[in-house]
């Protein structure tokens, strides 16, 4: 790598990154997709939160792709229990810290099915019981393990393999389930959304969830290559636009209530989101039923922005261009 | 010394006593007077451990998965649908090899819904790994749960504690409870070979292939036969600063000369033992009560039916389209045993039905008349759709042997 992109022209890309500390918690060589969006999260989360954890992790994407037996791609404490249980194995492991006097975090890893769905109870039980967990949801809106079904997560329109788009109806029926609503409504001391594509954010984000005391929950919106059908080298740039369309807004709430947003520079329109994606190709039809459905799509990110007060008024350091590190960064990631 | 207790606070005692470190459960009768007199041990400051009440069985059995898993002695109990909202959970806890102690309320699974005792609920789960002891009393019950820590620590497998749903739980008896430098003696600090530390990282729980899969249920399997051992182990250990025992896997008592014997599994062989102490059986009957039903004991099954011309196997659940489960295993570790006995199964007491000690003596009598393998005792016929009202509806055929009383 030349100096000539570099901030400085007495460093170079190398330099750079080998001076960062960087604690791998996963470590490469598992059997994720290319371009998966929930490795590079995982990756990230563990970067930030450090070596003293314990990982109690759902079953899915994540569990299948790291824990071939005999290998393990990790390098923290991990179990593996069930599908809908990984934030009560995780309130167990920490009442056990508790009791015994250790100062270990846990981590509680599950996908959208494992935290909107099947997952729920247990995740509400725990939030309400004030465990220190932090819960942090893969969110790549439907079950991609099994095949890409819809979950509660998916947002309305998209296809799955349960909400196929055919001559009568246009993609999933119903919207994306409102979580973090429902997370808020628990009033735990933190909780926050991100996006792979904004990886400093999250990193930030994990650490903050980790400072607190009580129960902190993250929903971390990670693109599914093969489930969402977009080109495996588009992860990030795709979930760029989940952000700047207002789909999925990035934020951050204590007790309940929005302390921070990431405010969109430059909105996007969703059919800019859609057209890479398999899952809302039929929304793009020149047909009254598809146009009708993208722009329900719209008014959902419309709405968002609305909510949320997602407009940037004047450029800032952390709204959709100042937070976006990846690409400021240059011409490395292309 | 002895005390007057409730069975559910005996039990509780007796847990405390182990010094769990998490205790994680969701109410259901008639296993709630148990965590109820552990929370107010920990509330009086008797006890120094963690109370999780939890949103559910499910989360119950979750908890002290992770519990255990993290390093502490852990502890659950639960009943009837509690157990079978649990099951996924417990066959997880055993295939990872964690050491949890659960008591089991037994109680009948709806439908139709009862609160009241039968087996039908542990039943349901004997698949899933778990070791499982039943109780003839709450003497037993005390000795077993303390026992069944030690048991479950040494092996790395769950011991489920089964028992009677109010039978036990709610009944008041003359309880020796051992104190704490006995247990303390006896049951070391829990110390799990595989506790989730960051200064020792391990993964557990991991995708297995076809390639090793068959090897770790050979484990899981094998595990049950070393099991057997520690249960004796365990009993003769206990015996040695109590002086009494449980029984160990399998409960020899009465008439051992008998050409007969009655096997009974929980609270009904007291009810036999009292049967036959009062001379209420007529004849002499060698008594069989069941204790340990995972691992089966099928060895000391074998050894203990020598000689007999009739085995009467109680019942207290029923695989419908099947018959009696405990007999069903009782007759495959008798399969191929020269001069074995005749196996009689009789399913008695379902759903809390009252079992008098005056219906033995019943079952021994109908054994001349030659009664089907299986039956259901005590049914009532005058209870069922009256046939002429409907003629598609037939009588069942595993009537009763006797006239209904």
């Amino acid at each position: 790598m030349t100096s000539s992109d570099s901030p400085s022209p007495s460093l170079d890309w190398s330099t750079l990154r080998n001076s960062q500390p960087r604690f791998s918690g996963m470590e490469s060589g598992h059997g994720a997709c290319q371009g998966c969006g929930q490795a590079l999260a995982t990756r990230l989360v563990l970067e930030a939160a450090g070596p003293d954890v314990i990982v109690a992790n759902a079953t899915g994407c994540l569990e299948i792709f790291t824990t071939p037996w005999p290998q393990s791609a990790w390098t923290v404490p991990w179990i593996h229990s069930l599908f809908e249980n990984a934030a009560a194995v995780a309130a167990g492991i920490e009442v056990a810290l508790r009791a015994q006097g250790r100062t270990t975090k846990v981590l509680a890893f599950a996908g959208d099915g494992g935290t909107f769905d099947i997952g729920f109870q247990a995740l509400s039980g725990m939030l309400e019981r004030n465990h220190e967990v932090l819960f942090v949801c893969f969110d790549n809106e439907a079950y991609m393990n099994t095949g890409i079904q819809r979950s509660g997560s998916t947002p309305h329109g998209a296809w799955t393999n349960t909400s196929p788009a055919g001559k009568v109806r246009q993609g999933k029926r119903h919207f994306k389930k409102d979580l973090l609503a429902i997370i808020a409504a628990h009033g735990i001391p933190y909780a926050a959304t991100a996006s792979v594509a904004y990886p400093s954010d999250l990193r930030n984000k994990v650490r903050r969830a980790l400072d607190v005391s009580g129960p902190s929950f993250l929903l971390l919106h990670s693109p599914c290559p093969l489930g969402w059908g977009h080109d495996s080298a588009l992860t990030i740039s795709v979930d760029r636009l989940a952000v700047e369309t207002g789909l999925f807004p990035v934020l951050e709430m204590e007790r309940g209530h929005v302390v921070t947003t990431m405010k969109i520079r430059n909105p996007r329109p969703v059919r800019e989101y859609a057209e890479p994606q398999f899952r809302f190709r039929h929304l793009l039809q020149d047909t009254p039923e598809a146009r009708e459905e993208l722009e329900h799509l719209q008014a959902l990110a419309d709405a968002n922005i609305e909510r949320y007060g997602l407009l940037a008024t004047e450029p800032g350091p952390r709204d959709t261009e100042g937070a976006d590190t990846v690409r400021r960064g240059g011409s490395r990631w292309g | 010394m002895r005390e007057a207790l409730e069975g559910s606070q005996a039990i509780a005692r007796a847990v405390a006593l182990c010094r769990p470190q998490v205790v994680a459960a969701y109410p259901i009768t008639p296993q709630t007077h148990i965590v109820e007199g552990l929370a107010r041990l920990i509330a009086d400051g008797l006890l120094a451990a963690e109370l999780v009440s939890v949103e559910s069985e499910f989360s119950a059995a979750s908890v002290v998965l992770g519990a255990a898993a993290a390093g502490s002695r852990s502890y659950t109990a639960s009943a009837s649908q509690g157990i079978l909202l649990m099951s996924e959970v417990l066959y997880n806890i055993s295939g990872l090899r964690i050491p949890v102690v659960l008591t089991c309320a037994n109680r009948a699974v709806s439908s139709p819904v009862s609160i009241w005792n039968d087996h039908q609920d542990s039943m349901a789960v004997r698949d899933s790994g778990w070791i499982q002891l039943h109780c003839a009393d709450n003497q037993e019950a005390v000795d077993t749960t303390i026992q069944a820590f030690r048991i479950s620590e040494r092996t790395e497998l769950p011991v489920m504690v089964c028992v009677d749903g109010f039978t036990l739980t709610h009944t008041l008896e003359p309880i020796d409870l051992p104190d704490a430098a006995q247990v303390d003696a006896f049951l070391p600090p829990f110390r799990f070979s595989r506790t989730l530390s960051s200064s020792a990282p391990l993964s557990q729980g991991t995708l297995v292939s076809p390639e090793f899969f068959t090897e770790m249920r050979f484990l899981q399997h094998e595990a049950f036969a070393r099991a057997e051992k520690e249960i004796l182990s365990a009993d003769r250990d206990w015996a040695g600063f109590v002086g009494r025992d449980c029984g160990g896997l399998l409960r020899v008592e009465g008439d051992r000369e008998a050409s007969v014997a009655i096997l009974a599994m929980g609270s009904v062989y007291g009810t036999l033992k009292d049967a036959h102490r009062s001379g209420l059986l007529g004849r002499p009957v060698r008594l069989l009560s069941l204790r340990a039903f995972r691992p089966f004991p099928a060895g000391a099954i074998r050894e203990a039916t020598q000689g007999l011309s009739d085995l009467i196997v109680l019942d207290r659940s029923l695989s419908p389209g099947s018959g009696g489960i405990v007999a069903h295993e009782i007759r495959s570790a008798l399969y191929g045993m020269a001069k074995g006995p005749r196996v009689v199964n009789f399913a008695v007491g379902l759903g809390g039905r009252n079992v008098p000690g005056e219906i033995f003596r019943e079952m021994l009598e109908s054994l001349e008349k030659d009664p089907p393998s299986f039956s259901i005792f005590d049914l009532d016929p005058r209870k069922l759709p009256d046939p002429g009202l409907d003629a598609a509806t037939e009588m069942p055929s595993s009537g009763p042997v006797l006239s209904p009383r």
